[in-house]
């Protein structure tokens, strides 16, 4: 399990928490570094080694203000996990870690998102790049029209001239690494739709990790899916860890306790609680996360 | 009366009436292809694609010239309005989607997709039979095209936008730049849609008339030659089946069976194309 680092500032703000006195508006969480947030969640989570870091993003759907001022830290090579409520804004900040939303006139985020320091926000970052060190993974899985040996090498085939026997050897690292290999690689130029709902998840996990990005946003991963796909997929999740960094939006609050080490809870567009996921769920600072997590609301 | 019994009455009554309807309209179609196959069909012979049509009072006489020339001018008439249409279809439904002129230019396509044949006619003997000076196949050619694009577009932005958003967005989110989105992925998995529109848009041309008649005219002689007037079924038919000649009545039958059972094949294929494959 994760060790927990509190400040003192945040073991005063527990202690107040269990005391029963409701702390919304708490201070700062993160570096000393960070900025002076004016609404900052409630929770423990102190990160030290940020890949991502969120500070003061806004987004708006045309006129509808859909996220409001969050800040936060993503620990690198962590799980961190985004539960909520529907409408509450959780895959919307998600895709605006590899500016997905970009496709979409009307969409737009202000703030900054620093990922390895840099604002991926600012206008002269080039979106290619990003996305191919930020991976994603959607909630439907998405095989597209060709083999699926082509669907692994067509992300791979836009930044790499491999010769064919690289080609090959990549496409079958990815797939051991989506737990796909063994139940594929007797077809491989068979159509990715060709394969069930769970094998085409696990492709389409497989085809993100091919390009060899440091970060993978799955989008509600497993919802579409039966649950021994679901578990699969889960253990997939526990496994690239190591090596990738990734956060997850999920409506599962099992699935969330599961398989992250930091939770952030959401609603109505802002982030009200970040912590490691044992005390987000055990012992929250908001009520509204409580709240939640009790299944009183949501 | 309770109410359970009005229903059936109603369903009954419903179903009786929508029954009758679809043979009223059966009944006309199995008549047409009746007389067209008791008409035409005993003069579907070897001579009939051999030979050239018979000029007055000539006794054998075939098609052949007319059914090449038709053929020249469809497969020239897609040629040059598929690509156009594609083209069109894809910027509508991709890159100007969101664009102010995209409504412009569905707007245009749909009232060019309704324009009486006839007009194109005309306008293609405007702009290019009288600066030409004569008639001519290329001309013929253009007409057809001016219809194919009209369908082509439209066929390719409804099965573009078939295509469900999360597919671009998962290839966008590998770092694919949007062309490559489009050709690699949206139109790869469209592409059976696209190729059921163009036939549909041949069927569409295969049996024109009114544009032919003011730009391919029309050729009693075996012609490869697009500069000049060419042979073609259509406008074959048009004047065999007003001519004083009983030979020429029944190649006109005989073409019209062609015609129709080519549109009919093009029909069979496009269900073949569009049918889910496993």
């Amino acid at each position: 399990m994760t060790e927990v680092n509190m400040t003192p500032l945040n073991v005063q703000e527990k202690a107040l928490a269990d005391s029963g006195i409701q702390l919304d508006v708490t201070r700062a969480i993160g570096g000393a570094d960070s900025p002076p947030a004016t609404d900052s969640p409630a929770g423990s989570a102190v990160i030290e080694n940020a890949k991502i870091e969120v500070k003061r993003l806004d987004f708006h759907y045309g006129k509808f203000h859909a996220l409001h001022d969050i800040s936060m830290r993503i620990p690198e090579r962590q799980v961190t996990a985004f539960i909520g409520p529907s409408g509450c804004g959780k895959s919307t900040l998600l895709r605006t870690f590899n500016r997905i939303y970009d496709l979409y006139p009307g969409q737009r985020a202000t703030g900054e998102i620093l990922l390895d320091g840099r604002n991926i926000l600012d206008r002269r970052e080039d979106i290619n790049t990003l996305r191919a060190k930020v991976g994603m993974v959607f909630q439907k899985p998405t095989p597209f029209p060709m083999s699926i040996y082509d669907n692994i090498a067509f992300g791979v085939r836009l930044y790499e001239r491999l010769p064919r026997r690289d080609m090959d050897e990549r496409v079958e690292w990815a797939l051991k690494k989506a737990a796909l290999w063994d139940e594929v690689k007797d077809i491989l130029r068979r159509s990715g739709k060709a394969l069930s709902g769970g094998q085409q998840q696990r492709l389409c996990i497989a085809r993100a990790i091919a390009v060899k990005p440091e970060v993978v946003l799955l989008d509600e991963p497993a919802s579409a899916l039966d649950p021994i796909s679901t578990l699969k997929i889960e253990e997939l999740i526990s496994e690239l860890k190591d090596s990738y960094t990734i956060a997850i939006v999920t409506h599962n609050m099992q699935q969330a306790a599961r398989v992250s080490d930091y939770t952030a809870f959401m609603y109505l567009g802002k982030l009200i609680e970040f912590s490691d996921t044992q005390t987000l769920f055990t012992n929250p600072a908001s009520t509204r996360t409580e709240d939640y997590i009790t299944g009183r609301f949501g | 009366m309770d109410i359970y019994t009005r229903r059936k009455a109603i369903n009954y009554l419903n179903l009786t009436f929508a029954t009758l309807t679809t043979l009223f309209g059966l009944f006309f179609l199995t008549w047409l292809l009746w007389i067209l196959f008791e008409r035409g069909f005993s003069h579907v012979d070897w001579n009939l694609f051999v030979l050239d049509t018979p000029g007055p009072g000539d006794e054998a006489g075939g098609l052949r010239n007319a059914i090449v020339g038709s053929l020249m001018l469809t497969v020239v008439g897609v040629l040059i309005g598929a690509p156009v249409g594609i083209l069109a279809g894809t910027y509508l439904a991709e890159f100007g989607r969101y664009a102010l002129i995209s409504h412009a230019v569905r707007f245009i396509n749909d009232v060019l997709l309704s324009a009486p044949s006839i007009v194109i006619g005309v306008f293609v003997y405007e702009v290019m039979v009288i600066p030409m000076g004569n008639f001519s196949g290329w001309s013929g050619a253009v007409a057809l095209s001016i219809i194919v694009i009209p369908v082509v577009v439209r066929t390719t932005e409804d099965m573009l936008r078939l295509v469900p958003d999360t597919m671009r967005e998962a290839a966008a989110a590998l770092g694919a730049p949007q062309w490559k989105v489009v050709t690699r992925v949206v139109l790869k998995a469209a592409i059976s849609g696209v190729m059921t529109g163009i036939l549909l848009a041949i069927a569409r041309i295969a049996g024109e008339t009114a544009p032919l008649l003011f730009t391919a005219l029309n050729n009693q002689f075996f012609t490869l030659n697009m500069d000049r007037p060419i042979g073609n079924l259509p406008v074959m038919i048009f004047n065999f089946a007003m001519g004083p000649y009983d030979n020429w009545h029944d190649l006109a039958w005989a073409g019209s069976l062609l015609i129709t059972l080519t549109v009919l094949a093009l029909n069979i294929l496009t269900r073949i194309f569009l049918r889910p494959k496993k």
